[in-house]
């Protein structure tokens, strides 16, 4: 336990220190700072809604990439998955006739965005299996196809005058979380937030409870003993990858249903790749996925809410520092611990 | 003999009460070596005999924790690699050091690389690749890719590295490990020129065929000691394999005839039940498996095990055993040849399939294959079996939890918490969590590969009296142990394997251990079965 | 005059890739994976933008937009070699440090979060003061070429193949990557090479972020547009070979130069083109094009 919360720990730390340096060379006071950026997400309401609509797209991303990375995989391309999936379930929207029943649409319009994350993680996935090629380099490059594409369709075919978004859905929209809690007026939060927790849950439940849960965890921690368990390593490899990319796609559901009722050309604005972070942070495990994704949610908004003072790039710094300083000790408080640990 | 005016030069090394431990493991205890300058000298002993550990601390990879160490009546205890080379001793390792993307010439000179200016000297490396070729009679051609090179070939460029660094005083770990009979001609006039040319080498091996061939002097190490010296010209194989074999053996089959504590119950040798009557259970025929050493490195194996006995494959480790298992296992594929079970051909099987026919698997390497260490006891105690342990793609938590229950009380496995991870247990308590799991679905072949290594003495006894039970219960068992002891105790018939092939097949009651220690070491070159 | 014409763009446009391709060939056959070119590319503009904006010389924006790279692959080698962090997750979060740390100070150098003001480049042909001669005019266009920075990136890829095949240094950094274990027995110590390797990449690779502030005579943010991964995918599709690598970015910057020229026509959607480095990769990797053969000891722990 203490080898996987430490890492973390040690990187906010750090985090914190650099943070303090950055605010003081803008000629502002560390604590006073910090309170404003605090009041500004988790002190008033709208705030906090912000901090949960964000968090919802992290949830998402994050946990697929931490499904990838429980069998061993690096998908780098939630980024992609992220806007097709958004996409799709834009497409879905429309297709719809208008008046078609919320319990109907909405579920549609979800399945939707999660078959086209698992259609784009299909691409890694059969490439992973049948060549063994590096996800890693495949969903990163795949990330600038998939956009690519998306940028061309949309501009060409699907967008509203002089925008660069499709049109409004005609079904499937989510409320917002305002129209039950007016505290959240003006917040993007909604119920898709529902889902991400669902998810979370999904995960949790699939990665203990079932047996390709068992197998998947087993490939990632060592594949040698997995295939002396008769588990096909191959086929585990397909199966994380597509599952990952329909986790990533169903993220973009939060802006198409739940936020703006349409597609719109970068809407993802990072969050596939600070899925890995979340991930990360997160140590791979669903419940951890959601604390380090309202905390990067937290630091995205508290941005906003101190720009007056300190520029908001301030928590861009800060967000990669947690990254890079996460990455830095997890060896190296594995090997400490592993030496101090005599054996029996 | 020198006349008495005469002085000796001194020993090219001397070595004396050397010891070195790692952690627990005591690798040298009372080690020694003494090396004639300008002779081949033989450093002989089992796997685990602590060979290899006293030559690399030669070489100066580590310090030893005690005694001394002279090279040419200099005391050098304790120095580094840097050092050594500098004083002209090198080591060839048996796994090489070579970059497979570099050329011959590039591997050569690669951290005393020859310059022109800033530039790599390619011409004048390809000439010192020529000359020392010609001079040792290790012939390769410079700019060959290492990649593209056999593997006699890649060994000439590793000894060539030693040497282009000035070195006289050659170790060579298990060089004709992976040569074949020509190669090894080939490489015996090599050693033969190093010496006319004033080098002396030490030579590591468990081949006593190849020692009598080739050396002046063995030195025989057995369990981190120093048990002998002798001049070749004195000795024979068999002496030689008593020693490396010897005291200890001999003793412990006393110890299992008087029924001594500490011995291990075998039932006395009238009552192993004839094997003439009973169905075949596992059925192999010329199964040729490769590996990434060799194409052959199973060398077409033939043999049965039957329904009630245990066959036991005795044998040096490295001679194919690991591949012959993963093989019949499903974990490698054959080349050609046939494994049945039964009457079921196995060839096209998967792992999962061959478990779900009846074949238990106790892996040689627990840490790699047998368990996974972040998982716990529990789930540990299902790995391979997870389909039975599931109804409907969902983990039977509640049976899985009674199955580590059962099986935690009744192998005694230590400390009794199913939730703990399989890292934090024993070598001895992680086996039983292996055995406890391969002993409980039902099969009728159960292959165990070094059953009982890295393992404590209690937990020996209980493996051992497990894999009598199965024989008991009228399985099969086929065991395949690099402890000699083990298999003596344990089988009914008994088996050799060497290089790749069973070179001896006899019932338990032919079997000793100073008859079969020559099959294991090659010094009759006998194929059985 | 259009061929020669066309010549010139796909030189403009393949200068950034490959200068930044020869640092990240260096840093990857050392065995350290290049996820963070374009990071380090990004930080060489700012600093470059930075010192020539203060200096009035461009030659001190080149030396500060090496510093600045340099200093991007220090944290890099730092943290992977010393503390043996993930490579890839090291590379993604320098690429997102790149990117906060030069916003945040272009707001506090600058006071703007979108671009620095005018400065100088090198401008040594007259007609190219008047900044980016891209879609310009053709005078324009061959003037901006003549920059030491094109003529670096020409010969950058040369250089690095030359320096990898005939110098000790590139014979261990060759070694190193493919076999760690092989350069530590004979007491070459691994983690050395790649430290001068990685921070020899990040230098190249600045470079190309030098370029292309001076060349555009301003910092904009984001200005690397993702160059870095084109770069990355072109040491890739060059499997990792130099001169090869060299011939790959030269065939993305053509096609992107042919797009331009055909934007006009409507051929072939921008966005196809864009494309093309990214799918190309994958068919390597796929092995549809022969074997994709990276460094053995890419990416993996150096102990």
């Amino acid at each position: 336990m203490k080898e996987k919360l430490l890492p973390t720990l040690i990187a906010l730390t750090i985090a914190a220190v650099i943070g303090d340096i950055l605010i003081l060379s803008f000629g502002q006071s560390p604590g006073a700072v910090y309170r404003l950026l605090l009041e500004g997400t988790w002190g008033n309401a709208y705030g906090f809604g912000q901090v949960l609509y964000k968090a919802t797209t992290l949830a998402f991303t994050g946990l697929a990439v931490s499904l990838g990375l429980r069998a061993g995989l690096f998908n780098i391309g939630a980024e992609g998955q992220l806007a097709f999936g958004g996409f799709s379930a834009a497409v879905v929207g429309l297709w719809l006739p208008s008046g078609t029943p919320a319990l109907l649409a909405v579920p549609l319009c979800i399945a939707g965005a999660a078959l086209g994350g698992a259609l784009v993680g299909s691409v890694p996935a059969s490439l992973k299996a049948r060549f063994g090629a590096s996800e890693v380099i495949v969903t990163i490059m795949l990330n600038f196809i998939v956009l690519a594409f998306l940028n061309w369709i949309v501009a060409t075919k699907l967008h509203v005058a002089e925008l660069l978004h499709t049109p409004d859905i005609h079904a499937g929209a989510v409320p917002r979380l305002a129209s039950v809690i007016p505290g959240f007026h003006g917040s993007a939060a909604n119920f898709i937030v529902l889902l991400a927790i669902a998810a979370a849950l999904f995960v949790g439940w699939y990665l203990f409870r079932t047996r390709e849960g068992y197998e998947l965890r087993a490939v990632g921690l060592q594949p040698a003993a997995a295939e002396y368990g008769g588990v096909r390593v191959g086929i585990i490899w397909f199966r994380a990858l597509v599952l990952s990319g329909a986790l990533a796609g169903l993220g973009g559901t939060n802006y198409v249903l739940g936020y703006k009722q349409y597609y719109e050309e970068g809407f993802a604005a990072g969050a596939g790749y600070l899925g890995i972070a979340v991930a990360l942070v997160g140590r791979n495990h669903p419940l951890g996925v959601l604390f380090a994704a309202l905390l990067f949610a937290t630091l995205s908004q508290g941005g906003l809410a101190v720009n007056a003072v300190v520029p908001k790039q301030m928590v861009e710094v800060l967000t990669a520092v947690v990254i890079i300083a996460v990455a830095a000790s997890v060896p190296e408080v594995q090997r400490l611990l592993r030496v101090s640990r005599k054996p029996a | 003999m020198s006349g008495p005016a005469a002085q000796a030069p001194p020993p090219a090394i001397r070595a004396q009460n050397i010891r070195k431990a790692f952690g627990p493991v005591v690798a040298n205890a009372r080690a020694s070596l003494d090396v004639t300058l300008g002779t081949i000298h033989a450093v002989v002993g089992e796997n685990g005999a602590g060979k290899s550990t006293l030559m690399r601390m030669l070489a100066g990879i580590f310090p030893p924790d005690a005694g001394q160490v002279e090279v040419r009546g200099r005391d050098v205890t304790g120095w580094s690699t840097r050092d050594a080379i500098a004083a002209g001793v090198g080591m060839v390792h048996q796994h090489f050091m070579l970059v497979p993307t570099l050329t011959v010439a590039e591997n050569l000179i690669l951290g005393q690389e020859l310059t022109r200016g800033i530039r790599l000297d390619r011409k004048a490396a390809e000439q010192t690749v020529e000359s020392l070729g010609a001079k040792t009679g290790l012939v390769v051609e410079p700019t060959r890719l290492v990649a593209d090179l056999s593997v006699g070939e890649a060994q000439r460029v590793e000894i060539l590295k030693v040497l282009y660094r000035g070195a006289h005083i050659l170790i060579l770990d298990e060089p004709t490990a992976v040569l074949s009979p020509p190669e090894v001609q080939d490489f015996w006039r090599v050693l033969r020129k190093l010496k006319s040319d004033g080098g002396t080498v030490v030579l590591i091996t468990h081949k006593l065929d190849e020692v009598m061939e080739i050396s002046d002097t063995v030195t025989v190490m057995r369990a981190g000691e120093t048990v002998g010296r002798v001049s070749t010209r004195d000795a024979s194989p068999a002496s030689i394999a008593k020693m490396m074999v010897g005291r200890d053996v001999v003793l412990a089959a006393d110890r299992v005839a008087l029924g001594a504590p500490g011995a291990v119950a075998v039932p006395p040798t009238s009552d192993l039940r004839p094997q003439t009557s009973s169905a075949t259970a596992l059925q192999v025929r010329d199964l040729v498996v490769a590996s990434s050493r060799r194409d052959r490195e199973v060398d077409g194996v033939s043999f049965d095990v039957h329904a009630g006995e245990i066959l036991g494959i005795a044998g040096v480790e490295g001679n194919g055993q690991a591949e012959l298992i993963e093989a019949i296992a499903g974990l490698r594929a054959a080349s050609s040849g046939s494994i049945a079970l039964g009457r079921i051909q196995l060839t096209s099987h998967t792992v999962r399939e061959r478990a779900d026919r009846g074949l238990s698997h106790i892996p040689e390497d627990r840490h790699r294959r047998g368990l996974i260490l972040e998982y716990t006891i529990a789930d540990n105690l299902i790995l391979g079996q997870q389909y039975e342990f599931s109804k409907r793609g969902v983990l039977d938590r509640r049976n899985i939890d009674a199955n580590a229950s059962t099986q935690i009380k009744g192998y005694d496995i230590r400390p009794p918490n199913a939730t703990l991870p399989a890292r934090a247990l024993s070598g001895g308590n992680q086996q039983k969590i292996v055995i406890a799991r391969e002993m409980a679905r039902p099969f009728s072949v159960l292959l165990a590969a070094q059953p009982t290594r890295g393992v404590d003495v209690g937990a020996i006894e209980f493996i051992h009296a497990e894999l009598l039970r199965a024989r008991e219960a009228g399985k099969a068992v086929l065991l395949v142990s690099a402890d000699l002891v083990e298999v003596l105790a344990l089988a009914d018939r008994v088996a050799v394997m060497y290089g790749g092939r069973i070179v001896l097949i006899v019932p338990r009651a032919e079997a000793s251990a100073e008859g079969l220690g020559p099959y294991m070491t090659g010094a009759t070159k006998g194929d059985a079965a | 005059m259009i061929i020669l014409a066309f010549l010139a763009q796909t030189l403009r446009i393949a200068t950034p890739y490959l200068l930044a391709a020869s640092g990240g060939v260096l840093s990857e056959r050392s065995g350290i994976v290049a996820l963070a070119l374009e990071g380090w590319m990004l930080v060489g503009a700012f600093c470059a933008a930075l010192g020539a904006y203060y200096s009035g010389s461009a030659w001190v924006g080149l030396l500060a937009g090496v510093a600045g790279g340099m200093l991007a692959a220090a944290l890099h080698a730092w943290t992977t070699i010393r503390y043996r962090a993930d490579q890839v997750v090291v590379g993604i979060a320098v690429n997102l440090l790149a990117v906060g740390v030069t916003r945040f100070f272009l707001r506090l150098a600058f006071d703007s979060s979108s671009n620095s003001p005018r400065v100088p480049g090198f401008d040594w042909f007259p007609g190219t003061a008047a900044g980016g001669g891209g879609g310009g005019s053709s005078s324009g266009l061959f003037a901006s070429l003549i920059n030491p920075l094109v003529l670096c990136a020409i010969v950058a890829l040369f250089g690095v193949a030359w320096l990898l095949d005939n110098t000790p240094f590139g014979l261990r950094v060759r070694a190193v990557g493919e076999k760690p274990e092989a350069a530590t027995s004979v007491g070459v110590g691994v983690m050395r090479v790649r430290w001068a390797a990685v921070l020899m990449g990040g230098a190249l690779t600045s470079l190309g972020g030098v370029y292309l502030a001076l060349d555009q005579h301003q910092f904009t943010d984001g200005m690397t547009a993702g160059r870095g991964f084109i770069a990355l995918a072109a040491v890739i599709f060059g499997n990792w070979k130099p001169r090869r690598v060299a011939l790959a970015c030269l065939l993305f910057a053509a096609a992107e130069a042919l797009q331009i020229r055909l934007q006009v026509l409507h051929a072939l959607p921008s966005q196809f083109v864009e494309m093309i480095p990214y799918v190309l990769t994958i068919v390597a990797l796929a092995g549809l094009v022969g074997r994709a053969m990276p460094p053995s000891a890419l990416g993996k722990v150096a102990e």
